[in-house]
């Protein structure tokens, strides 16, 4: 593996600490001063002791106690389609209920819920719908896409402390016939609230949609780096190329060249039309329990080796434009520091990666946070079949959002869970860790699952 | 003006830009640019910041003040839109994220350069411009010594 990855991995774990520390410098301190007693390293317990009489800290601040404490035991979704022609909560429920008939567990079992504030469908409607029974918990992640696996992250806490014993993360949504994201905000009533002051420095403008907010960060990063749109398209070439063979998917058998993507036609400049996700309707749950339970259910247990939220100091909602540096992705620095340090892995110890693909230049600032490759060089990291199946790092082997469906990330769970149990159409060889990061430019989480 | 919510005749309606959402802590900026002039908020402590805020990240204090800007800065970065076509905006529309020479960043749109000239780093002044009845906004388009 790290022979194939020679040119990106040899220094990769090392760029990824150095990154994260120097832009989470506020966040350690603050975390040091609340660190309580953990469970550190040998090695790193003398020198502690030897420092202070107080408790040992955890090896490292950005570690947290979840690791490989739950697992993902179940994932059902619906088909993917532009016009589901059902509601979003039948489109839940088909999912949910697929997750539990997977997992073997009755919907009576489920005593609590987690899903995305975008989401239209409480869980309690679900659950009502689903047969199931009393809840113990429920809650929502806010900020879009960024909440993908910030789900796993509640439900996994409330496992690991008792709070809930199985818990159903989802997100089901009639985005494409229903609620056209893409269509932008003009829509948006100017009512004085925090979140639509926020819009309004970009709306008057006509910087309306995700596509524009993106671009915005995208062409600065192309200046500073010298990367080309061609960098962009190499991401949508492997993505298409994967759901070209994952029947599941909107575009499959439909691969694209990347005379293709650099002939379709501009969205936002320099963001051309096969730079962006689809628009999909469609749901996808998965089940939540603890890594104890998880050993005596059906399926080979998806470990939560680590699970992890971020957001920078200077996060905006997809406008991170005033920082010093808006070349980079802060927020998933952050959370991929704390996935390495809580799982104790580092970049050459995963197999594929389920990287976030909205629009495909966060694709390569992602590449860069998580310590793949260097910052600036993701535009040669993604060259030459790198980030295909059969390159050092495959990602987004059902095709992506760009490929098989915009289920706003939980669709990149369900096919991490598959790669971990080796049961994914398009199968990476040897899959012992999983990376998966949830939606960019926003306050932002991921994961990293695990076989054993 | 007929208004369609108050069964007025079924003439077609213009669509207008979308209004920003006026709050305790940005009015001053749109009331700066209803008068010609660009705002931005200058803490008690001395520091510039826009989006404007209720505190100072940097000293915490809410005491500010309006400053006001020259106007003149670089293009930080910038996009052009094509896709979707949203009335009343016209297409290709550049858009600029603009750094002042004062330091505070400011997205607007970009006019008088075709969209293949425009370059990050190209100076660029303010104007302030009522882009339909009623309604004044920020725009940028080259400064004069670079226009080639």
């Amino acid at each position: 593996m790290s022979a194939r990855r020679r040119k990106a991995g040899k220094q990769g774990p090392k760029r990824a600490k150095t990154a994260a520390v120097r832009r989470a410098q506020p966040v350690r301190a603050a975390k040091r001063k609340a660190a309580r007693p953990g469970k550190p390293k040998p090695a790193r317990t003398a020198r502690a002791s030897a420092r202070s009489a107080r408790p040992p800290r955890r090896a490292s601040p950005f570690a947290s106690e979840l690791a490989r404490k739950t697992a993902i035991v179940g994932i059902g979704a619906t088909e993917f389609s532009k016009d589901s022609g059902r509601s979003e909560l039948r489109l839940g429920c088909e999912a949910v209920l697929g997750a539990l008939a997977d997992a073997g567990l009755d919907p009576r079992e489920v005593d609590g819920y987690v899903n995305y504030t975008m989401d239209n469908n409480p869980s309690i409607e679900i659950n009502r719908g689903v047969g199931g029974g009393d809840l113990r918990f429920f809650g929502c992640v806010h900020y879009g896409g960024g909440a993908a696996c910030g789900t796993v992250l509640q439900a996994a806490m409330a496992v690991a402390t008792g709070v809930a014993d199985v818990v159903v993360c989802y997100r089901a949504m009639n985005e494409r016939s229903m609620q056209r994201f893409g269509a932008g905000v003009q829509d948006r009533p100017p009512t004085p609230t925090t979140e639509n002051a926020h819009f309004g420095w970009y709306a008057p403008f006509g910087l309306l949609t995700p596509a524009s907010w993106v671009a915005l960060s995208a062409r600065r990063y192309m200046h500073e780096y010298g990367a080309t749109t061609e960098a962009f398209g190499h991401v949508s070439v492997a993505c298409r190329k994967h759901a070209a063979t994952n029947p599941a998917a909107w575009f499959y058998q439909r691969p694209i060249t990347l005379e293709d993507h650099q002939n379709s036609r501009w969205i936002v400049d320099p963001l051309r039309l096969l730079d962006c996700c689809q628009e999909s309707d469609g749901a996808v749950a998965v089940v939540v329990t603890s890594a104890e339970r998880a050993r005596d259910l059906r399926q080979k247990p998806a470990l939560v080796a680590a699970v992890a939220q971020g957001a920078g100091r200077e996060q905006q909602m997809m406008t991170g434009y005033y920082a010093d540096s808006i070349s980079g992705l802060p927020e998933m620095g952050l959370v991929a520091r704390q996935l390495w340090d809580t799982a104790g892995l580092g970049p050459d110890d995963v197999q594929t990666a389920v990287i976030y693909d909205h629009f495909t230049p966060f694709v390569l600032t992602q590449l860069e946070e998580f310590g793949f490759c260097e910052r600036g060089e993701a535009k040669e990291f993604v060259k030459d079949g790198r980030i295909e199946i059969g390159g050092a790092l495959p990602i987004n082997p059902h095709g992506g959002q760009l490929g098989e469906a915009y289920i706003h990330g939980m669709n990149g769970i369900a096919e991490a869970v598959r790669q971990v149990r080796g049961t994914a159409v398009n199968q990476v060889p040897d899959v012992e860790n999983v990376v998966v990061t949830a939606g960019t430019g926003v306050p932002t989480s991921g994961l990293i699952l695990s076989g054993n | 003006m007929s208004d369609p919510s108050r069964g007025g005749a079924a003439a077609p309606v213009r669509a207008k830009r979308p209004r920003p959402a006026i709050t305790h802590d940005n009015a001053f900026f749109w009331e700066g640019i209803a008068q010609g002039r660009l705002l931005v908020q200058r803490c008690a402590c001395g520091r510039l910041r826009h989006p404007p805020g209720p505190a100072c990240p940097a000293c915490h204090s809410f005491e500010w003040e309006p400053a006001e800007m020259s106007g003149r800065g670089r293009i930080y970065s910038y996009v052009v839109m094509h896709h979707p076509a949203i009335p009343p905006f016209e297409y290709p529309n550049p858009i600029a994220l603009v750094e002042l020479d004062e330091g505070p960043r400011l997205v607007a749109s970009l006019v008088g350069v075709a969209p293949e000239r425009i370059r990050i780093g190209a100076r660029v002044v303010c104007e302030i411009a009522e882009v339909e009845p009623g309604t004044k906004l920020p725009r940028f388009r080259p400064a004069g010594e670079e226009r080639s």
